[in-house]
């Protein structure tokens, strides 16, 4: 294997990374917020303590945070097959990656927004409602621009984590770079490719700690 | 005119009845104030009239709108969505802490509801918020956010924010127990000066004093009863309640203790 190979194989893996990482990031941010709505659903059937949305939710996020991403990695891969005898091919390794990743983090991320939106003052809610904002003016206006602030720190350990977690997806064979990373060092025998990787995600994760470090002073001129 | 008439107002915290069969009249122009120990139910009944609470049971009227009144079987029926929202409308709120939005610049704090809920546009929503900046002594203070103020600016700027949506009636939560003697003079002379240009307002206040130069009539409260209504010479001077005298001569004890 010549030199330029290595490198276009490794950048190969670095790309792939990079796009599981921020489709993860792109659905689950979101999806956090509504399964955290979903958390503190207030609708009640029946009676009064049965709330089945909020149950509902409690259950999945205890069950995302409660199993090994890379055991729902590999049940979202195969379970197709094996529950319905779906034929699948490597195609889906992204897509089983990513929807696996993402259910997984907005499951994190959901109770994040939940302890940020819970820790703002009622009197903000208040003065919002005297001055006639409605319930989705207020969320969005008043309530989570600054519920934003609040969580970044959690959040951003969540992202770093993250870059780290991809790894995980070499389960499925998914070839992120560290599947390739570990292929090439088996082949060539040598430590180089296991030092590129560890660089690779040495630098990724500096980078995301930069970003993070630049939106938390973007949103300190306010207390 | 009747701005503000409550009949009967009961309400209840579980066990607790905070509210007892209050009743009592704003007139237009007019300045209430209402005193009264700590826990004697004057917060709630200052959110119920603002629909921050609900009541049990009772008649608020707002501005000739009926708000809530009670059916036959004494429960409280409360008007629809719309109505609602339409009778919130006439009437603002400072908060004893500001609750001012920390995100958002002092200009913004005015201007926000006065877009987004009534619809104004920026120009003439800036124009007024900057009217009443200069009326509240904060012209320079536009660009600033709540956190660079001190509290006594900051509650300006609250009062600002409820005036810049033409209040029929203003409220006032203990407005200066937050704030350092020194301040407290500031937002009493911001109330004197609407006092003067017969705004209508209700302040529920320890400012003995405030309210009894200000103060067009004066509620006492006390264990979820008005005890005493009427005019501060009557309340503070001629009443012969034994809880009222208790009440005010603690307060005059504690003043001269200082
Ligand atoms: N949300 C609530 N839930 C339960 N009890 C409440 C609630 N709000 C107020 N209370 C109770 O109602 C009573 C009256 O409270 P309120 O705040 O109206 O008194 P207050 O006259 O404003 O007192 P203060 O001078 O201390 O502000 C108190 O016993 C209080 O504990
Ligand atoms: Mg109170």
């Amino acid at each position: 294997m010549t030199i330029q190979n290595i490198i276009s194989q490794l950048g190969e893996g670095m790309l792939k990374t990079t796009i599981l990482f921020a489709c993860t990031l792109v659905i689950a941010l979101p999806l956090g917020l509504v399964v955290a709505f979903g958390r503190m659903s207030k609708l009640s059937l029946f009676s009064k303590n049965f709330k089945p949305i909020r149950l509902l939710t409690q259950i999945y996020i205890s069950v995302m945070r409660g199993t090994p991403l890379m055991l729902q990695i590999m049940v979202v891969y195969f379970g197709p097959y094996y529950l319905f005898g779906v034929k699948i091919n490597s195609s889906y390794q992204i897509y089983a990656a990513i929807i696996a990743f993402s259910i997984n983090y907005a499951a994190y991320f959901a109770e994040i927004y939940r302890g940020g939106i819970e820790s703002m003052p009622t009197g903000q809610y208040e003065a919002a409602k005297i001055l006639g904002f409605t319930k989705t003016q207020t969320f969005f206006r008043i309530i989570f621009p600054q519920v934003i602030k609040r969580i970044l720190p959690s959040v951003t350990n969540e992202v770093i984590t993250l870059v780290k977690d991809t790894s995980l997806a070499f389960v499925i064979a998914y070839a992120e770079m560290f599947t390739i990373a570990k292929r090439i060092a088996a082949k060539e025998t040598s430590m180089i490719p296991f030092v590129a990787a560890g660089i690779f995600y040495y630098v990724f994760n500096l980078i995301v700690a930069l970003v993070m470090n630049k939106l938390e002073k973007n949103m300190s001129y306010y207390k | 005119m009747k701005m503000l008439e409550a009949k009967d107002i009961k309400k209840s915290f579980g066990d607790n009845e905070v509210l007892k069969n209050i009743s009592f009249e704003v007139n237009k122009g007019d300045v209430l104030a209402i005193i009264g120990p700590s826990g004697s139910g004057k917060s709630t009944l200052l959110r119920s009239i603002t629909q921050l609470e609900t009541i049990d049971s009772g008649e608020i009227n707002i501005c000739g709108d009926n708000l809530v009144k009670t059916d036959s079987f004494g429960n409280a029926v409360y008007a629809g969505k719309k109505e609602r929202a339409a009778i919130a409308r006439h009437l603002g709120l400072v908060f004893q802490n500001f609750n001012l939005f920390p995100h958002f610049s002092v200009m913004r704090n005015i201007t926000e509801a006065q877009r987004k809920v009534l619809g104004r546009s920026k120009d003439s929503s800036e124009e007024i918020a900057r009217k009443l900046l200069k009326k509240m002594g904060l012209e320079n203070k536009e660009n600033a956010y709540p956190c660079e103020l001190s509290g006594g600016q900051q509650q300006r700027v609250s009062i600002a924010r409820a005036l810049a949506l033409s209040p029929e009636i203003l409220l006032f939560d203990e407005p200066t127990s937050a704030l350092d003697p020194e301040l407290t003079v500031e937002i009493l002379k911001v109330i004197r000066e609407l006092a003067a240009e017969k705004m209508t307002m209700i302040v529920v206040t320890h400012e003995m004093l405030f309210a009894e130069s200000v103060a067009d009539r004066v509620i006492f409260m006390d264990g979820g009863y008005i005890i005493e209504n009427g005019t501060p010479e009557e309340v503070f001077r001629k009443s012969n309640n034994e809880r009222t005298k208790a009440f005010l001569g603690k307060l005059t004890g504690e003043r001269s203790g200082r």
